[in-house]
């Protein structure tokens, strides 16, 4: 024990230079940090702890895609098309939706193998079954259709919920998937989640629609009308196609702009060639005629943002929304052209937001704990162990700046209950050398001399520290791999500070006891 | 020249711990009982992470009437709005009930809260600190994860102390572990704090804490058992528990300190997560002298349970 190889005490020393050196960072404010960095090469350590959400403020969402939206579209589209297919062999089958799929009761079992012929050619892959001696057919999407519907729908929403955050500007946001149909959005530092919310939310799509001035002429050929309310006009109802003469994919440009004319914020938007061109037609047959801007975010959530009139042929696939909106609201209104539809409503399951004033008063609430915590151990194990406390105490702050360096190097996310855990560190990380120091004392009870005292000391309570220190070092593996958020950041800086504490404990005092013991080779032990 | 530390403890205790087992017995019986019957009857209070529904943690410029405030915001139909002090009088905890299932009623019901208490203060004073909410289908699934997260690492410590010694401290071991989560959990029932995510990780903290004082307690009667052949069982243990009672004591101790500067400077938001750790980590010290040892005595332990790889020839030939 008292005798430590060289290359041991070369490696000890050389890892507490580690720990104060990738830890240093976190110790500075941030100008002193800037400054410093740009003095020093770009190889010295200059990353610094994360904070999580709960300390440097921000919003944690827990949002769930509704898939089963785009399996009814499917349905709806799979139903259109097979019609339109069996029209032409003069087969009409009445047909009922369910919730996977398709029920074809027809006039004959003769027509069943046409129908299964045209459910087939449409590219997805169905379950087909016949009952009722083959007068009814049931199709239904099968396993791998479900679960490539789910993917792309939650992949695509994926996307669009970056696109989204992205353009708000928020700086490093977490966005992935979490299971079958979760999306996981976190974004640090928000001043107003509400707006985030309130975008993510939104399926957003833009149409246009004639609006149908007289009755008859437009409804004929349009399929169908619907009443919808108008936004800006609270109470009023206007009656529009129900078929589309524009649609939001075939917009590829949008921004918020102000009206040459009234200086109103606008926004300014681009169609693509084939939008350009239906625009242009429809614009000219319609000269005179209103039309109305709608747009549909939710599921039953849709209301005519405008509806200017046509005065003349717009023909340049270029042109403005104009309606009484505010900055905000046309920046936002751009955004979600932009950025794209939707493909299924969001549903936000867990939302968890701290402002940023509570964030910076538990940092520093955890910064006096931790100091407080620590200043309360060092003195104790003084007074307890006086020389051998020291040399405890010395170990100890290695501990802690080795903690903040792991914790820097490996880029984990410092959060509240993690802070405790480093308290909660602080004071058992003693125990090691508690339980070596008892150990010594006993020893020397027992008429040991002092070296043998330690030596002893150190071999019999080195099993006891290997049990007490896994049993820990379990439970905080099993909590971070049940953990959430804050939870996880607990398990890591007590596993990481288990880890470290049996480093400091061990080695570091050891080296200093050693070396002490040496140069004074003492008949009693200051412990 | 002798500058000895001081000490905590007296160097040799000869405390009748064993002796005192069935006084022991008695109170952790009482406790147990205690906190199953108050988890039965009246439950712990559970939070919204197993709940569902909303918090809000707000700052307001000056300490407002609470009761006209709250008979205020339960006129607004959302259901039971309880709102208090949360460490400070300017600051404010107010809890909304689960509004269905549908999570835009809820952000409705968010919206009708803040501009109510932004009517009341002036909107630019409010500061909204906190607002989660959890839905009740994630509260559901958080509360599974909550059990097995605590079953597992009871479970992985149990086999850890299994393969680390032999079966009958395991079981001794398990005794303390059941101990301690129990009275934590009634702990909770009893003093209707707010149970939720990090309490689950008290808990398993406190397990692991108090298997660590155990394993100790153990380490040193499977050594004296090898070491002293011809001491009585009885007094053996006891001399075991002394000769670890001044680590004991001291980790337990210097743990203590760190917890309470934390409980006392450490903010509002983990004062019941610290809280519950402060009462484990006492429990856990008790447990892991008063429970732990006695209930190893009573699984019968005997000499010849310990096998000692080095003294196997010296064993076999004592039992001969």
């Amino acid at each position: 024990m008292i005798h430590i190889a060289r290359w041991k005490v070369i490696l000890i020393l050389l890892v507490c230079a580690f720990g104060f050196a990738y830890s240093a960072p976190n110790m500075m404010s941030e100008q002193t940090r800037v400054k410093i960095e740009s003095v020093l090469p770009s190889w010295m350590p200059h990353k610094t702890i994360n904070l999580g959400l709960d300390l440097q403020g921000g919003s944690h969402l827990l949002l769930e895609v509704d898939y089963h939206v785009v399996v009814r579209e499917r349905i709806e589209g799979l139903e259109q098309a097979v019609r339109s297919d069996l029209r032409e062999d003069k087969i009409l089958p009445r047909v009922s939706k369910l919730t996977d799929g398709l029920r074809l009761s027809l006039r004959n079992a003769e027509e069943a193998e046409t129908v299964r012929k045209a459910l087939r050619q449409q590219g997805m892959e169905l379950d087909i079954d016949t009952e009722d001696d083959g007068k009814v057919i049931v199709a239904r999407f099968g396993e791998a259709e479900l679960k490539s519907i789910k993917d792309q729908t939650i992949e695509q929403s994926i996307e669009i919920v970056r696109r989204r955050v992205d353009e708000t500007g928020t700086r490093e946001p977490v966005i992935q998937r979490q299971g079958d149909d979760r999306i996981i959005v976190q974004i640090p530092g928000l001043d107003d989640p509400q707006r985030i919310k309130d975008l993510l939310g939104r399926t957003a799509q833009l149409s246009f629609h004639l609006v149908n001035s007289d009755m008859g002429s437009n409804l004929r050929e349009g399929g169908g009308s619907k009443t919808l309310p108008v936004s800006d006009s609270p109470g009023q109802t206007l009656s529009i196609a129900r078929r589309a003469i524009l649609t939001g994919d075939m917009i590829k440009q949008a921004q918020p702009t102000f009206s040459q004319q009234s200086g109103q914020p606008v926004v300014s938007f681009a169609l693509d060639s084939i939008g350009a061109k239906r625009f242009c037609q429809v614009t000219r047959e319609n000269t005179g005629q209103p039309f109305a801007i709608v747009l549909k975010d939710g599921p039953r959530n849709e209301e005519i943002i405008s509806a200017p009139r046509i005065n003349e042929a717009i023909c340049g696939g270029q042109a403005i929304i104009s309606g009484d909106f505010t900055i905000e609201e046309v920046t936002d209104l751009a955004l979600l052209i932009r950025a794209g539809a939707l493909p299924a409503p969001l549903k936000v399951l867990e939302e968890r937001t701290v402002g940023p004033s509570l964030g910076a008063d538990s940092v520093a609430a955890g910064k006096i704990a931790s100091l407080v915590g620590l200043l309360f151990v060092l003195v104790f194990m003084a007074f307890t162990y006086s020389l051998f406390g020291v040399f405890a105490n010395i170990a100890l702050i290695v501990n802690v700046a080795l903690i903040f360096a792991v914790l820097s190097g490996i880029q984990a996310t410092l959060t509240l209950p993690g802070i405790a855990g480093i308290v909660l560190t602080i004071g058992m990380a003693v125990d090691a050398n508690v339980l070596i120091f008892e150990r010594i004392r006993e020893e020397m009870r027992n008429g040991r001399s002092a070296m043998a005292a330690v030596d002893a000391g150190y071999s019999r309570a080195m099993s006891t520290i290997i049990d007490s220190n896994l049993t820990t070092l379990i439970a905080a593996i099993i909590l971070f791999s049940f953990g959430t958020g804050p939870i996880k950041g607990f398990a890591v800086t007590l596993g990481v500070g288990i880890v470290t504490s049996f480093f400091s404990a061990i080695m570091v005092t050891r080296l200093m006891v050693a070396s002490w013991l040496l140069k004074r080779k003492p008949s009693e032990l200051p412990v | 020249m002798s500058f000895s530390g001081i000490k905590l403890i007296p160097a040799e205790t000869s405390l009748d711990f064993i002796g005192k087992r069935f006084l022991a017995f008695a109170f952790s019986v009482l406790m147990i009982v205690g906190s199953i019957g108050l988890v039965v009857t009246k439950g712990v209070n559970f939070g919204i992470d197993f709940t569902g529904g909303t918090v809000m943690e707000i700052a307001v410029p000056e300490a407002p009437d609470l009761s006209v405030l709250r008979s205020d915001l339960n006129k607004l139909g959302l259901g039971a709005i309880s709102i208090q002090e949360f460490g400070e009088p300017t600051d404010l905890m107010v809890r909304l009930p689960q509004q269905g299932d549908d999570p835009e009623a809820q952000k409705v019901a968010i919206e009708s809260v803040r501009s109510m208490l932004d009517e009341k203060f002036g909107a630019e004073a409010v500061d909204y600190r906190r607002v989660e909410y959890v839905g009740p289908q994630v509260g559901e699934e958080l509360k599974k994860q909550g059990f097995f997260a605590v079953l597992f690492s009871l479970l992985g410590i149990l086999a850890y102390v299994w393969v680390r010694f032999e079966w009958q401290f395991g079981v001794a071991a398990i005794a303390a572990l059941a101990h301690d989560t129990i009275a934590v959990i009634g702990f909770f029932a009893l003093t209707r704090m707010e149970f939720n995510l990090s309490t689950v990780a008290a808990i398993l903290m406190v397990a692991g804490y108090s298997i660590n004082d155990t394993v100790v307690v153990f380490d040193r009667i499977r050594e004296n058992l090898r070491k002293f052949k011809k001491m009585p069982i009885f007094e053996l243990f006891n001399v075991s528990v002394n000769e670890t009672l001044s680590r004991t004591i001291m980790t337990s101790f210097t743990t203590l300190l760190a917890l309470i500067a934390l409980w006392v400077f450490g903010g509002e938001v983990i004062k019941g997560f610290v809280l519950a750790l402060i009462f484990g980590i006492v429990i856990g010290t008790y447990s892991s002298i008063y429970v732990a040892s006695p209930v190893l005595m009573f699984m019968n332990i005997r000499r010849n349970t310990v096998v000692d790889e080095d003294e196997e020839k010296e064993v076999v030939v004592n039992g001969a």
